[in-house]
């Protein structure tokens, strides 16, 4: 038993030690690549369980859901017609102008499917294992999402299967802005067991709302630029707070995706990589 | 010895391959079932120390390469824990019908404590207030997942035989 866990501590040590090109990171990609398909057949047999007890769970708030998502159609449904106009204009603006801006997603980007077949391991980890991996493309820093809105990013790309943080991992921060308003702030996890995220660092004098959406801010500087596409969806504004005795706002977030439930994820890889 | 190695290797990689892939996201009661450990905790009180501390070390090995984690963490969790069970087994617990539920709910709570103490140590974000509220409803699911899986054990796995008694003498003289 002792030179089991000799052997254990060595492990830990010598994978901390080394960087990711090194001997043990590869032995572990090789490994990882040879337990891929028994990880998706275990994902697969068990989804349809899954999705049953989602459903169920489902109903129980199904009658409420389905009332907000009506008003909160109607709402964007106005907002489209508004969009289609500021978008034909911003478009040839930016062509009079020659403006060159942010990478923004789908334009700078080739999406690689990738199904989740890995799941956080407890409510401190907040990272998933997904079936892409440097055999298509992917590599450390990408950008995950899905349909819905941002995932995370890409912590650790190996041969056929890369690690996944997650915005609500608490080494986590996205930088974004409130659309509509001049608000930009930090997005990061809101602590506790809960996937709120909370918006940081947005000054009391911005106006701001329930129900505004946050997107990703894609900054960019002459040395540096944001880890992320500019204008993916984060979440919408779900609370608004101030303190006399703070310098900012409060401001919860509550995410478009539900990282409860991750089957699959869309990794962006940029264009000509 | 060389078939109870083969239906211990089975069982423990077919636990760790749907623990990475399908239980670490399910979510009852607040808790996460844990089915490696209990499938360790099985493995060790029925074939004893060793078996539960290679079997630990061996899977906690898997788990890690499945979740693209630092190697060799959960092995050192577990290979403490499949040992610790089967001291515990071959000692104070031998033949007690509690001695299953009684092992997995402690070891449910001793896992929880030395990861948490596993991820400080390694300067990792630890907040022993999110495990504190998860570890009591993981009990219970662990207890609830215990019956099921020992019924297995026990079928896979019989007594040893043991020798009653000392064997006859032969004179030589």
């Amino acid at each position: 038993m002792g030179l089991l866990v000799l052997l254990s501590l060595a492990l830990i040590t010598a994978y901390f030690l080394e960087s990711e090109e090194g001997g043990l990171h590869d032995a572990q990609s090789i490994a990882a690549s040879a337990l891929r398909p028994f990880q998706i057949g275990a994902e697969r047999v068990a989804r349809p369980f899954r999705d049953v007890y989602g459903y169920f769970a489902g109903l129980i708030h199904a009658k409420g859901e389905v009332e907000r998502l009506k008003a909160e159609l109607d709402e964007l449904r106005q907002e489209v017609v508004g969009n289609e106009f500021a978008a034909e204009e911003r478009d040839r603006l930016r062509a009079q102008l020659n403006y060159r801006g942010s990478p923004t997603f789908p334009r700078d980007f080739r999406q690689v499917s990738a199904e989740v077949i890995g799941q956080p391991s407890g409510k401190l980890d907040q990272e998933i294992t997904v079936d892409a991996g440097k055999s298509q493309g992917v590599r450390t820093e990408d950008t995950v999402v899905t349909p819905q809105g941002l995932v995370g990013t890409v912590a650790w790309a190996a041969r056929d299967s890369s690690l996944v943080r997650l915005i609500t991992d608490e080494s986590s921060g996205v930088s974004a802005r409130v659309l509509r308003r001049d608000a930009r702030g930090i997005v990061r996890p809101g602590g506790g067991a809960s996937d709120s995220l909370v918006l940081e660092r947005v000054t009391k004098d911005q106006p701001l709302r329930r129900g505004d959406t946050v997107v990703t801010a894609g900054w960019r500087s002459p040395e540096y630029r944001s880890l992320y596409p500019k204008g993916l969806k984060v979440g919408v504004v779900a609370s608004v707070g101030q303190r006399d005795t703070e310098s900012f706002k409060r401001i919860q977030v509550a995410p478009y995706v539900d990282f409860s439930s991750l089957d699959s994820v869309i990794v962006l890889v940029p264009r000509g990589r | 010895m060389l078939a109870d190695g083969g239906k211990a290797a089975a069982l423990l990689y077919l636990a760790a391959i749907v623990q990475a892939a399908v239980l670490n996201g399910a979510s009852f009661l607040g808790g996460t079932p844990d089915l490696l450990l209990v499938t360790l905790a099985a493995v060790a009180l029925l074939r004893g120390a060793i078996f539960g501390a290679v079997g630990g070390f061996c899977a906690g090995l898997v788990l890690d390469v499945a979740t693209l984690q630092t190697l060799g963490l959960s092995s050192l969790l577990l290979t403490l824990a499949g040992y610790w069970i089967g001291r515990y087994g071959e000692t104070t617990g031998r033949d007690r019908a509690h001695a299953p539920l009684l092992a997995v709910a402690v070891i449910t709570i001793l896992y929880a404590v030395a990861a948490l103490a596993v991820r400080f140590v390694l300067g990792e974000y630890t907040d022993g207030s999110i495990v504190g509220d998860s570890v009591f409803p993981g009990v219970l699911l662990n207890a609830l997942l215990a019956v099921p899986v020992f019924a297995l054990g026990r079928r896979l796995f019989r007594a040893p035989d043991r020798v009653e008694g000392s064997a006859p003498v032969r004179l030589l003289g």
